[in-house]
């Protein structure tokens, strides 16, 4: 069995209006070589769900996005990201903003098939009054708590970048933090994985707790040696810095004709 | 002889003081970083303090150095877990903060279109929610200083913050033990006048009737500075 395909197959089977989620964090494992295939594709519309990072900014530059869902969207040792700035104050993205954690009870909930958590992040905050929509829920216990209900983040396709994988699609990381990316493969219909290197047998890469997700979650491999750049992907490499500035000051239509 | 940025240091690192075996969590920059590491080698030995990654050091590192000693693992999801748990005391920073102490790291002017997208909300709403916070802002000026901020991002006392410590500013320490939480007048820090407090305040402030001067650091505290940061980067983060 073999799930191996290109970034460009990858992008192919992005249809415009869907929800596109983006594993990483930041500046931080982003699988950019599929976001560069869907760059090149013909989609629109789409809605990104992302703790944010140059996925985001990219997207956004080309006019492939209509909403983000996000925490933040930052280059980390770029405070803020350029193009998602220019796109929010153009007004050409609509823009849901959820606090760090309310996000990841988002993806913990979509993960587990529920319709919301609920969680005390958020709360008293102006997250409740830019999204109308969110309703909270009062604890049916004795404590009789109201907290937010957090909808769950459930989306079309999820594209992660990780260090190794085998062909089968069990994704493995070797850096020091996961981020949520499996919790983004469970909460999507389709997860496609891109990888540093496609391997016969995982467990001679790293440890068992390094496999991340099961093939179970994952419809398609694509073997994208540096596919995180410019963004790191520790061990195998860490953030291209000198890239990444250049990115940040280089207008979008000079930078997309590189 | 101590800097401003020595004196701002302490201030912070006081702010963790009887915080005892929680996660001490400086973001970004020298100062708040400096502040917790300061702390735990000194009079607040339990904490715990991270290497500004995932890594929960088992010994205090100098800026920018591996720790030799690693006692524990806190990628991203665990730190989110942990904001919940409340065993943890954040200083963040703030883009404007009004005298409740609600705080904006989101955006300057209408959300809905704003002037200036910033960085988002990121964990504020949760942190202030959750656990104890304190601010370290660099620039104390009327622009951040506002009567109102465009975007609650962080909890004022009058929102719901589950414990504002203090706010430690480039001029003065503040805090909200007022009857209504609203801001109040600490310390001056040493060279600084109250009037200079005020005039960078865009509100009005409760000031005591004789405002203390915040504490210079001790032999001992400029020392383990010195050995945490031989480069002065604390210096840099901190107007003079």
């Amino acid at each position: 069995m073999t799930k191996l395909m290109t970034a460009e197959e990858v992008a192919a089977s992005v249809e415009s209006g869907m929800t596109v989620g983006i594993g990483g964090w930041g500046s931080r494992r982003k699988p950019m070589t599929l976001v560069h295939a869907i760059l090149r594709s013909p989609v629109r519309d789409l809605t990104l769900v992302s703790y944010g990072g140059p996925d985001v900014g990219m997207l956004c530059a080309a006019g492939k996005v209509r909403r983000v869902v996000a925490p933040f969207v930052t280059l980390d040792s770029i405070p803020l990201e350029p193009h998602f700035r220019r796109a929010r104050q153009a007004g050409t993205i609509v823009f849901t903003e959820y606090d760090e954690g309310m996000f990841m009870f988002g993806l913990l909930a979509a993960a587990h098939r529920l319709p919301f958590l609920p969680t005390r992040a958020g709360l008293g905050s102006d997250v409740m009054r830019v999204n109308p929509e969110l309703r909270t829920v009062r604890s049916p216990y004795a404590d009789g708590e109201e907290l937010v209900a957090v909808p769950a983040l459930t989306m079309d396709v999820a594209l992660v970048h990780v260090n190794r994988a085998d062909a089968r699609g069990d994704a493995q990381y070797l850096g020091p933090d996961p981020y949520l990316d499996d919790l983004y493969a469970k909460a999507a219909a389709r997860c496609y994985v891109s990888c540093e290197r496609v391997v016969e047998n995982l467990l001679k890469e790293g440890p068992l707790q390094s496999l991340l997700i099961s093939r179970s979650m994952v419809t398609g491999v694509v073997e994208a040696p540096g596919g995180a750049g410019f963004t790191s992907c520790e061990p195998d490499y860490g953030r291209d810095e000198a890239l990444q500035r250049r990115y940040a000051e280089t207008p979008w239509e000079d930078w997309d004709e590189q | 002889m101590s800097s401003r940025a020595d004196v701002c240091v302490v201030a912070c690192a006081e702010a963790f003081r009887g915080d005892g075996e929680i996660l001490a969590a400086g973001i970004g920059g020298a100062v708040t970083v400096l502040a917790a590491r300061l702390a735990r080698l000194t009079f607040e030995p339990e904490l715990l303090t991270h290497d500004g990654t995932c890594l929960l050091t088992g010994d205090v590192p100098a800026l920018g150095e591996a720790p030799e000693l690693v006692e524990g693992w806190l990628p991203f999801r665990d730190h989110l877990w942990l904001v919940l748990n409340g065993r943890r005391h954040v200083m963040l920073g703030a883009s404007q903060i009004d005298r409740y102490g609600n705080s904006n790291i989101s955006c300057i002017g209408d959300w809905a279109r704003p002037k200036a997208q910033l960085l988002g909300v990121r964990g504020a709403p949760g942190n202030t929610r959750c656990d104890p916070t304190s601010y370290w802002i660099p620039r104390h000026s009327p622009r951040v200083f506002v009567p109102e901020v465009d975007m609650v991002s962080g909890l004022g006392t009058d929102r719901g913050a589950y414990e504002l410590r203090r706010v430690v500013t480039n001029l003065a320490v503040l805090d909200f033990r007022t009857p209504d939480g609203s801001m109040r007048l600490v310390s001056v820090h040493p060279g600084v006048r109250v009037d200079e407090v005020v005039a960078a305040t865009g509100f009005d402030l409760t000031i005591p009737g004789d405002v203390p001067r915040t504490r210079e650091p001790s032999e001992e505290e400029l020392l383990v500075l010195d050995r945490l940061d031989p480069w002065r980067s604390r210096d840099r983060e901190v107007p003079a």
